[in-house]
């Protein structure tokens, strides 16, 4: 029940978000500010992640490839449709629902407690296109930078697991890695990059907006908005590969 | 010139407000006063449309606060000062920046007119020098004051001060309810104050309600305020023992 009446909430919510800056120089600050946040702070646990999945990727293909027929070069076809299709592109998401999605959460709860969204009404700030607009365009551009990054390091990771611990070439590797590319699939993965970012902006938003109560409910708000993205990402990664995919 | 037609708020089962009206007149220091969770904070709040009435209307001059848009809202805020009775500064920005942030978000100053309009606010509130502090820095009192100064730093037609001195010596307390006093005539704006503070009720106060259990039970100037036998203000001014003595000493002479 809660849910419904959110969403509907939250739909309401969109068109105040989008409505116009009253000052495209506040605006631009702050959307430069964010993307900061969102890219060098996040950058390194997105590497650290990505490469790591990467390595496992390879590890398990070539155990599973262990005694079949399909020629050792598909280690690198796999590790890399692996990563641009779901791995690098989800996975990075779910860290970043988790940590952004978070920190936004608690900034917005804590200025909606302490007054300072008041504060900002008063003056005349149209607060939920302030706080919101230039968080969702910061992440909307920098999350799918993050994601190419994801993706390049996770087959960097790959490649150093299958040449070093895998027993494959560097060769078959390479080999496997130039073919069957389909770059529709980069495509895909730029689609999902955008609509992640999107879902685990908004949702860490509102719930930090609409956040009433005290520290208690702002931690559950930080909470649901982990919770609910991170949900909201898996449901979506599915729908966009009904929809892209079939 | 502010006006309140019959404003009812309820929380729950909860009437925190009971039909409450009043005209506040423009140029002039209006003062709500009365006990603590009388409903002041919860009235201001309405006045400036961060709380729905549950009945009742809000008028500034001839606009119906309670039928505009949202943009409307917004332009007519632009024209509104207020100081939250919790400050409400952001924490995240020094005092300079909280000053100046009406100022970027809504005026094409330059850096120079805005850095001289900051001093100036800073300098009506005696605290130059505090520009580069954070709010965590600087004293409740000192707080407070820099919320004032972003109260006014636009100019505003109409100001809402929450407790302006709570938490100030009677001194600044004095200073600062001249400061409001001056610049509401300067300025021709209409200003609500909040307050239980005595000193500031004798002093400034032009037009005074009485808020007690959510129903105005008083409203006079100041000079009416001595002359006046009702029970309920003369409980409330005169609270106490002390003050009480020197009323009935100075009745008997
Ligand atoms: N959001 C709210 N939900 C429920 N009740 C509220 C809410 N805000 C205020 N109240 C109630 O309204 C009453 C008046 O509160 P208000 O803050 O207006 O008092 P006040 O006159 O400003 O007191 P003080 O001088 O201590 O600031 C209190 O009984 C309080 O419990
Ligand atoms: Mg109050």
């Amino acid at each position: 029940m809660r849910l419904i009446s959110d969403f509907g909430k939250f739909v309401g919510w969109l068109p105040e978000i989008f409505s116009r800056p009253e000052n495209l120089t506040m605006y631009y600050k702050e959307t430069i500010r964010q993307m900061y946040d969102i890219g060098i702070g996040s950058l390194s646990i997105v590497m650290i992640i990505s490469g790591f999945i990467g390595a496992v990727t390879a590890i398990q293909f070539s155990y599973q490839l262990e005694g079949t027929m399909i020629p050792p070069y598909y280690i690198g076809y796999i590790v890399r449709d692996m990563m641009i299709i779901e791995m690098a592109v989800t996975l990075t998401s779910i860290v970043l629902a988790g940590k952004i999605g978070s920190t936004m959460a608690a900034e917005i709860g804590g200025m909606r407690q302490k007054e300072h969204i008041d504060a900002m009404e008063i003056m005349g700030v149209n607060t939920s296109a302030y706080l919101v607009m230039p968080k969702l365009i910061a992440s909307v551009v920098i999350i799918p930078v993050l994601v190419t990054i994801a993706c390049i390091v996770g087959i960097g990771g790959g490649y150093l697991a299958a040449v070093t611990i895998a027993g494959f070439t560097s060769s078959e590797f390479t080999r496997g890695l130039r073919s069957f590319f389909i770059p529709y699939n980069v495509v895909i993965m730029y689609v999902k990059a955008v609509t992640f970012a999107f879902i685990i902006t908004s949702v860490a938003c509102f719930q930090g907006y609409f956040v009433t109560g005290g520290s208690v409910e702002l931690g559950q708000a930080s909470t649901r908005a982990v919770v609910f993205g991170s949900i909201l990402i898996l449901i979506a990664d599915l729908i966009i590969a009904l929809i892209l995919m079939s | 010139m502010i006006r309140a037609e019959n404003i009812v708020k309820s929380f729950g089962t909860q009437e925190v407000l009971k039909d409450i009206s009043f005209t506040f007149e423009k140029s002039k220091t209006n003062l709500i006063i009365g006990k603590s969770g009388a409903g002041k904070t919860v009235l201001l709040k309405i006045l400036v449309g961060l709380l729905q009435p549950t009945k009742g209307s809000v008028w500034f001059d001839d606009i119906n606060l309670n039928k505009i848009d949202k943009n409307q809202l917004r332009e007519l805020r632009m024209k509104i000062g207020m100081l939250f009775q919790g400050n409400a500064l952001f924490d995240s920005m020094t005092v300079e920046e909280n000053i100046r942030f009406p100022m970027d978000m809504f005026t094409t100053k330059t850096a120079k007119e805005k850095q001289q309009q900051v001093d100036y606010c800073l300098e009506r509130v005696s605290l130059q020098g505090s520009n580069k502090k954070y709010p965590s820095e600087i004293s409740g009192g000192m707080q407070k004051r820099v919320g004032i100064a972003r109260a006014i730093v636009l100019n505003p037609k109409y100001l809402f001060c929450d407790e302006p001195n709570s938490g100030l010596d009677p001194k600044t307390a004095i200073t600062i309810d001249e400061l409001i006093s001056t610049i509401t005539k300067d300025n021709e704006m209409t200003t609500i104050i909040n307050t239980h503070d005595m000193n500031s009720v004798m002093e400034i106060g032009e037009k005074i309600c009485l808020l007690h259990q959510g129903k105005l039970a008083w409203e006079g100037t100041k000079d009416e305020v001595l002359e006046s036998e009702d029970e309920l203000l003369l409980d409330f001014i005169f609270a106490s023992p002390f003050l009480q003595r020197l009323r009935s000493k100075a009745l008997s002479q």
